[in-house]
């Protein structure tokens, strides 16, 4: 027979003040299997923990219910508590009376108590029906995956290189670098971005420890923590890596257009082309999306032959290479490779895009003369498209005035609720490097409000509003296309408290940071979940930052929520220091929360086995009978095949049926 | 009639349960009628187990996964989401009012939906009335 101990937490007032606590304990006194029930004010202070332990080693209890907040936080702390005391640290259920109790019924403290009641008979109900479990041990790959090549991803890399862990860095661009490579300069300190990024691109690139793939995409994820099986698929470049030399000479011979995307679309790159000028592996790819191939070079044909001379004719590309790395008459697989490692722990830094500013119909965005932020970045860079020259798309003529729109997309109910961040501060750096550059340009910023959180921050706005950068309250609430490509800006400015209207020669539009559209497939595959403003969900919003509900994934950057660099920077840290742990300890301990077939009970029908989504089923022949078994190891407890197991004969340890429906009748009773 | 309708939720640890917690956390208000059983997935909620909660004559029962696409353990709940509408077919075939059960998506970022669902559904089954086979019991 079991004994059960019941220990009520107050949690100061977050309980008590709403739930009459010695009712509760007085009620658990009387359930059957309960030998004792205590209260205390904070269950899970040293005081309160040392209270069960007591009880433990007397030898009082053999099974322990905390009623107190969500197991979900605090469950860890008590059965260690257990194990501590000499208990199985499985003969442990938590009644959660606080997140589900007194925090959402205040206004019913009758209620809310009678309520509590309940949970407690329920999770007795399940204690007395618990069985002590077996933790088990698994050797682990000393080896990460991190997904991701922009700062973050960097980042993460070098820390988990550092610290002697062989690293895969998996980037789908032809290059490392991310949105970082693609910026003029860095706030607060107007550091260029390039000097300070291109040194950790190298640094990556050439560090022993890291294995550096761009142009790959993570194609699948399986496993668990300490071993997981990633496949790697290397997309098809069309040119030899291994002897291109980064030269560009195939890029100035391709005829092939396209738009070139690191400039935002602001210039034309060609279907043979480097990412950019300090591209980290500088190497050439041939976009086959606007290949045109010339001379009817279609990849993996022969070359014709030139009637007249008897040379044979080949693509500019190809001829232009001088390291011979570009064969058309190779049999590509457009899908290019496959490759599968084997790591212990993965950093998710995938980064962000920002929205197109087509989805802003009142801000003229058919107007060459409405960009982007990160447009005005390429505009401004002395790597862009204009060699760091402010100019207007339209015409390429220097404007005399600009007008910059805060919270483009977000804080908007219509698009995104939530604060991008970094936006008002990199307008605010916009401005002033221009101001800096063209002291007569006439700068207009609009703002909500100004968010200068951030070491040296508000001092950097501060001294912005010192510069002759004219700041307003208020919102833009649209634009008009004036001849000359110009733009009627129609606004308003509270501070003044009147409409006002001026015309301006370049808008940009600050819009909102969001995760990109091919996230969602990934997220998929490694079995992340999304928060409410649609980004990656860590563990815990505030003591579980990097960590995600899988066990050995780890988040770090925009892919978890907008940030900047800074933030980025000391998050990827966290999070590669938190991915480090499971292969600095060699092994990870693996819950034994998991489905087991009783052979005894099995007729063999096989109706799990397609269900489990882990492959984990298999059936094997025992005495000249068909029988499922469950490897162990790929179980993660799910409790699919348990619930479809017509014989009854598969148990979810944890989870069994007479522990479910001993809380049932609790519950009903 | 106004009488306090007593559901049993079997909510999955990631999504629902988790988006109950949250409820908590934003200090959303909903009647205390709601008592929930975690799950590791909703997958392991068996129909017995909603059916055993009414035969003991729970008013409602809810039955709490992740959204589609979004499960924990990739597919859990669309198992689910086939178990428990046969499971509705069958309630509505024996005489029963499959409306006493519900199945609702609620992630772990959707506390103020928990909330709003619980209130909900207890606003109906105060509507519907006790469940007729408590007295039986």
């Amino acid at each position: 027979m079991a004994k059960v101990g019941v220990y009520v937490c107050h949690c100061g007032s977050n309980i008590a003040s709403v739930i009459d606590v010695s009712a509760v304990r007085d009620f658990a006194a009387e359930l059957p299997g309960v030998v004792l029930a205590r209260k205390d004010l904070f269950m899970c202070a040293d005081s309160g923990q040392e209270l069960i332990m007591q009880d433990v080693r007397d030898g009082l209890v053999d099974r322990v219910v905390v009623a107190a907040c969500t197991p979900r936080t605090h469950e860890p702390i008590f059965r260690a508590a257990l194990e501590r005391a000499g208990l199985n640290k499985y003969l442990f259920e938590m009644a959660n009376i606080r997140d589900q109790g007194s925090w959402v019924h205040g206004q019913d403290h009758a209620g809310a108590t009678e309520k509590a009641k309940k949970i407690v008979a329920s999770a007795v109900g399940k204690a007395c029906n618990l069985e002590p479990l077996e933790d088990k041990f698994v050797e682990v790959t000393d080896a990460a995956l991190v997904i991701g090549g922009g700062i973050g991803g960097i980042t993460a890399a070098l820390e988990l290189a550092n610290m002697g862990h062989k690293t895969y860095l998996v980037e789908k661009q032809p290059s490392i670098g991310g949105v970082m490579a693609q910026l003029d300069k860095t706030f607060p300190t107007n550091d260029c971005s390039a000097c300070i990024l291109t040194p950790k691109m190298v640094e990556v690139y050439n560090h022993p420890n890291i294995e550096t793939y761009t142009y790959a995409e993570v194609d699948d994820v399986e496993g668990y923590i300490g071993n997981f099986k990633v496949k790697i698929r290397h997309k098809q470049t069309y040119v030899d890596w291994k002897k291109c030399t980064g030269c560009g000479d195939c890029a100035s011979k391709c005829i092939g257009k396209a738009a070139d995307e690191f400039n935002g679309g602001l210039s034309e790159r060609r279907a043979a082309y480097i990412m950019f000028p300090q591209a980290v592996p500088k190497k050439a790819v041939i976009d086959m999306d606007h290949c045109i191939n010339c001379g009817g070079r279609d990849i993996g044909t022969l070359p014709k032959v030139n009637q007249k001379t008897g040379k044979l004719i080949l693509a500019p590309c190809e001829k232009a290479c001088p390291a011979h790395a570009i064969d058309r008459s190779i049999a590509y697989d457009p899908n290019g490779d496959i490759q599968e490692v084997e790591v212990g722990s993965i950093v998710v830094a995938t980064g962000y895009q920002v929205m197109d500013k087509g989805w802003f119909k009142e801000m003229a965005p058919e107007s060459p003369n409405v960009i982007t932020a990160l447009q005005l970045e390429r505009i401004i860079s002395a790597t862009g498209p204009s060699e760091g020259k402010l100019v207007r798309p339209s015409d390429k003529e220097k404007p005399h005035t600009i007008t910059f729109v805060s919270c483009m997309g977000s804080r908007d109910e219509h698009f995104h609720t939530y604060c991008s961040r970094f936006c008002c501060m990199y307008m605010i750096k916009q401005a002033r490097l221009l101001k800096e550059k063209y002291p007569d340009l006439v700068i207009n910023m609009h703002f909500i409000d100004v968010r200068s959180a951030g070491k040296d921050y508000d001092e950097y706005y501060t001294g912005a509003r010192k510069m002759g950068i004219n700041f307003f309250k208020g919102k833009v609430g649209g634009l008009e296309m004036l001849p000359d490509d110009k733009l009627r800006v129609l606004a308003y400015d509270m501070e003044g408290g009147e409409n006002i209207e001026y015309v301006s020669d370049l808008v940009v539009l600050a819009t909102a940071v969001e995760l990109p559209a091919d996230a969602t497939t990934l997220a998929q595959k490694l079995g992340i979940q999304f928060c409410g403003a649609n980004f990656f969900r860590e563990l815990h919003p505030k003591l579980g930052p990097v960590e995600t509900a899988t066990e050995g994934l780890f988040l770090a950057g925009c892919c978890q929520g907008p940030k900047d660099i800074p933030d980025t920077v000391s998050q990827a840290k966290g999070a590669a220091a938190a991915a480090a742990v499971p292969l600095a300890q060699g092994k990870v301990r693996i819950e034994p929360i998991i489905s087991e077939v009783i052979t005894e009970l099995c007729s063999g029908c096989g109706i799990c086995v397609p269900l489990c989504p882990y492959q984990a089923i298999s059936m094997r022949t025992v005495e000249d009978r068909p029988r499922a078994q469950i490897e162990m190891s790929a179980c993660k407890g799910c409790g699919v095949c348990t619930s479809a197991c017509p014989s009854g004969a598969i148990v979810l340890h944890g989870y069994k049926e007479e522990q479910i429906f001993a809380q049932i009748e609790a519950l009903t009773a | 009639m106004s009488y306090t309708p007593n559901i049993i939720g079997f909510a999955c640890q990631w999504c629902t349960y988790a988006g109950a917690d949250l409820a908590g956390n934003l200090r959303a208000k909903y009647p205390p009628s709601i008592k929930l059983i975690k799950v590791p997935c909703s997958g392991r909620v068996e129909p017995e187990y909603v059916m055993e909660a009414f035969a003991q004559g729970a008013d409602g029962v809810l039955v709490g996964g992740c959204h589609i696409g979004d499960c924990h353990y990739k597919n859990g709940n669309h198992k689910t989401s086939r178990r428990m509408m046969i499971l509705s077919k069958l309630l509505e075939d024996s005489g029963f009012d499959a409306k006493r059960l519900r199945l609702e998506w609620i992630s772990g970022a959707e506390g103020y939906r928990f909330a709003e669902v619980a209130e909900e559904f207890t606003k109906e089954l105060q509507e519907m009335g006790p469940n007729p086979i408590k007295g039986g019991k």
